[in-house]
């Protein structure tokens, strides 16, 4: 009996051609997951492993900072608007308090302005710290995240020197900032200026910085592996990345220089040389890359920022009740994570009539589902751990 | 034989196997704790026990087992309690051929490497069946990651042992030792070298490499890899499963080290030491050993990040798979022409 080639041919050629039917899972990736930087839920459609389509799901942490503006005085936001993005506490206090004090007309004085902008950067290095540490956790190196932390306690110690808080500093005051730590009957005596010694403790805690993200590209940046699970991966095109609105690292990542510190600025930034770091592919390298160099330009902010200060008050004068005349603002800073803004509107008195926030992670977020569509699940956790946001800025 | 009654001797010899399996996943597990933690900047373990944290693997297991034991209500049952146990039986299984010393061997068959070899690829089935009946995603996603993972670094694996067994003529363990105890002579001089300086470096290189996949440890941890799927197809396992998979891990790293340790490195025998000692040396110059490779391990663990599954698969059959083809050519060559 002979074989019929032909047939068994033609018959695997219809096999071949007869596409295997499959079914895209659904899988559900938090709002408990380890890399979800908290409650954030994505629903993913995922094919195997590649992810054919994902929906961001927010609002579990929404605790209603615009609404509570409304019941609450001026100097009383400060201590909320610093817990929106608790990474970079002070970064988002700084704009709306100078949206008041433009409201206001009081004008803080130089020194005080210059204490801004030093607190400013370290909470900008502080913040680039703990992703630059925390992003090759994510894609499994361990080792990073402590030898990286170690310099952000050193940073983070100052900070609480100065203010008295670690994360939430509270510090600004309509017209400057608080007199420094300290209390009790003699305060205005002891502490009507900046702890002594804590600009030459600052200046030594720089270079120390500065070696640390030296460390940083011995240990991260060269690495092949981290190369291998990050070039190329989670690529977002300059004009893009402007449609959906990113701003900062992951704005500048794309190749677009664009920074409120040289565009837009309420802080001195104009007396200080720095340079606008500008990647060139908006892959995820590029993103942890950009935020690495800022780390070491902040650091040179912070050094000249304290060849600079000059001496004077810490705060101007302002009436103890404070009563913000009709009016409407909108100012913007360049948070760590990128743009940050209040719009804030008065009707007259001692509260905002309504108080609008535009925060950085929530735009951030927004390419999610555009640049998630057609990458494989580890890549997810890349992607999402390079934009950098954090879920209490997503959510206010 | 020990008291020339077979099952009091089978006893002796499967408590033995546990006791040193168990003790030496023990050790492991500490290492990993206080190795990393140096390296890390950190003390690690501290309060346990009293002096250096000693007693944590033991507070670590105790704590497990006291936890709720969970099964999902979606879960194959009787699949899912049973492969932890599958897992942990495979590994254990390896050390019955592995050599201690010449004599202190559970079972020294002639087609030891073979045993070792399709015993320990058993694991595979147990974490397969982990996370097909967990009823959960990511424990699916994690047990099909494992079965694909591990069916690429077999194949390198054993091409490398082929090698190795090539260069020693013999599939037996103790006899893979003795051929590397046994001297070779370059003209006036009389020296006996283990396999790794007699040509197989590079076998060892990928034997390593495939071992570290096989281990799913970092940077192939894709399985588990807890930042993407939490936990793999350990997600749903708690309380003593749970701590079955995770004295399983310890005990097949140490198992890998000490097949590793026994084709590449020796085994239990080592130059200049006397034929008479090594009977009593011998376990402890092989331990040794393990404990060097295991640090290796420990040390890649807290130098590099995980890879995606698709470089791995590169890894695999671009390159590990043709090299030690070519290394099996390579031994042959050398076993045929030189020696």
């Amino acid at each position: 009996m002979t074989t019929d080639y032909g047939a068994l041919m033609h018959r695997s050629e219809v096999a071949v051609s007869v596409e295997l039917q499959t079914q895209d899972m659904t899988l559900n990736i938090g709002p408990q997951h380890p890399s979800t930087h908290g409650v954030l839920r994505l629903v993913a459609n995922v094919d195997g492993e590649r992810i054919s389509g994902v929906e961001p799901v927010i609002g579990y942490m929404h605790r209603g900072y615009e609404k509570l503006a409304e019941v609450r005085t001026y100097a009383q936001m400060t201590a909320l608007v610093n817990r929106i993005d608790w990474v970079s506490g002070f970064a988002s206090e700084v704009p709306f308090i100078i949206a008041v004090e433009k409201l206001t007309g009081i004008e803080a004085p130089e020194r005080a302005q210059w204490i801004r902008l030093i607190l400013t950067e370290m909470f900008r290095i502080s913040s680039h710290i703990v992703f630059t540490s925390s992003y090759p956790l994510e894609l499994g190196a361990t080792t990073p995240l402590f030898h990286a932390l170690r310099e952000r306690e050193r940073v983070l110690e100052l900070i609480e020197g100065m203010t008295g808080g670690r994360f939430h500093p509270n510090f600004n005051r309509v017209g400057g900032i608080k007199p420094a730590a300290g209390g009790g009957k003699t305060q205005k005596q002891v502490s009507m200026d900046i702890p002594a010694g804590w600009l030459e403790e600052t200046k030594a805690v720089m270079e120390r910085v500065l070696g640390a993200t030296d460390d940083s590209d011995t240990l991260v940046t060269g690495n092949e592996l981290i190369k291998a699970r990050t070039v190329g991966v989670g690529c977002i095109p300059g004009d893009k990345a402007i449609e959906y609105g990113l701003s900062g690292p992951n704005l500048r990542a794309s190749g677009v220089p664009f920074d409120l510190r040289k565009h837009e600025f309420h802080l001195p930034y104009d007396q200080v040389d720095f340079d606008v770091i500008a990647g060139q592919n908006g892959d995820c390298y590029d993103r942890y890359w950009v935020r690495l160099q800022e780390i070491r330009e902040a650091a040179k902010i912070v050094l000249q920022a304290i060849d600079k200060i000059p001496p004077g008050p810490l705060r101007s004068k302002a009436p103890r009740v404070l009563k913000v005349p009709k009016g409407q603002v909108y100012v913007r800073g360049e948070n760590p994570k990128g743009e940050f803004g209040y719009f804030v509107i008065s009707e007259g008195g001692q509260k905002p009539y309504r108080l609008k926030i535009r925060s950085t992670s929530f735009s951030n977020l927004s390419i999610l589902p555009w640049v998630l569509k057609g990458a494989l699940v580890p890549d997810l956790v890349a992607i999402m751990g390079s934009l950098d946001f954090v879920l209490g800025d997503v959510d206010r | 034989m020990i008291t020339g009654y077979f099952w009091v001797d089978l006893i002796l010899k499967v408590v033995a196997v546990l006791v040193v399996m168990i003790g030496l996943a023990l050790v492991a597990i500490y290492a990993e704790l206080k190795v990393m933690a140096h390296m890390q900047n950190r003390i690690g373990p501290y309060y346990a026990g009293g002096r250096w944290g000693w007693a944590q693997p033991f507070a670590d297991a105790l704590k497990f087992i006291q936890k709720e034991d969970l099964v999902p209500a979606g879960a194959d049952a009787a699949i899912f309690k049973s492969a932890p146990y599958i897992v942990v039986a495979a590994t254990f299984a390896t050390f019955v051929v592995i050599p201690f010393s010449s004599s202190l061997v559970a079972r020294n068959l002639d087609l030891g490497v073979f045993f070792l070899l399709a015993i320990s690829s058993l694991t595979t089935l147990g974490v397969l069946m982990a996370g097909w009946s967990s009823a959960n995603k990511y424990s699916l996603m994690g047990g099909l990651r494992a079965g694909a993972q591990l069916i690429a670094y077999e194949l390198p694996l054993v091409l490398t042992v082929v090698a190795v067994v090539v260069q020693a003529g013999t599939m037996s363990l103790v006899g893979i030792v003795e051929a590397q105890a046994a001297p070779i002579e370059l003209g006036p001089l009389s020296i006996s070298l283990p396999f790794l300086l007699k040509g197989q470096i590079v076998g060892f290189v990928i034997f390593m490499v495939a071992a570290v996949a096989e281990l799913s440890r970092i940077p192939f941890d894709m399985p588990i890899a807890e930042s993407e799927l939490t936990m793999g197809y350990l997600t749903e396992y708690s309380s003593l499963r749970f701590t079955m998979f995770f004295l399983g891990e310890y005990a097949a790293m140490i198992s890998m080290s000490a097949v590793a340790a026994t084709l590449f490195l020796g085994g239990y025998w080592m130059p200049f030491v006397p034929e008479s000692a090594l009977t009593y040396v011998g376990p402890f110059i092989l331990i040794a050993k393990i404990a060097v490779l295991v640090f290796f391990m420990l040390w890649i663990r807290s130098t590099w990040p995980r890879l995606r599954e698709d470089q791995l698969q590169d890894l695999a059959w671009r390159w590990l798979i043709p090299v030690s083809l070519a290394n099996i050519l390579f031994v042959g060559f050398f076993k045929v022409v030189v020696f």
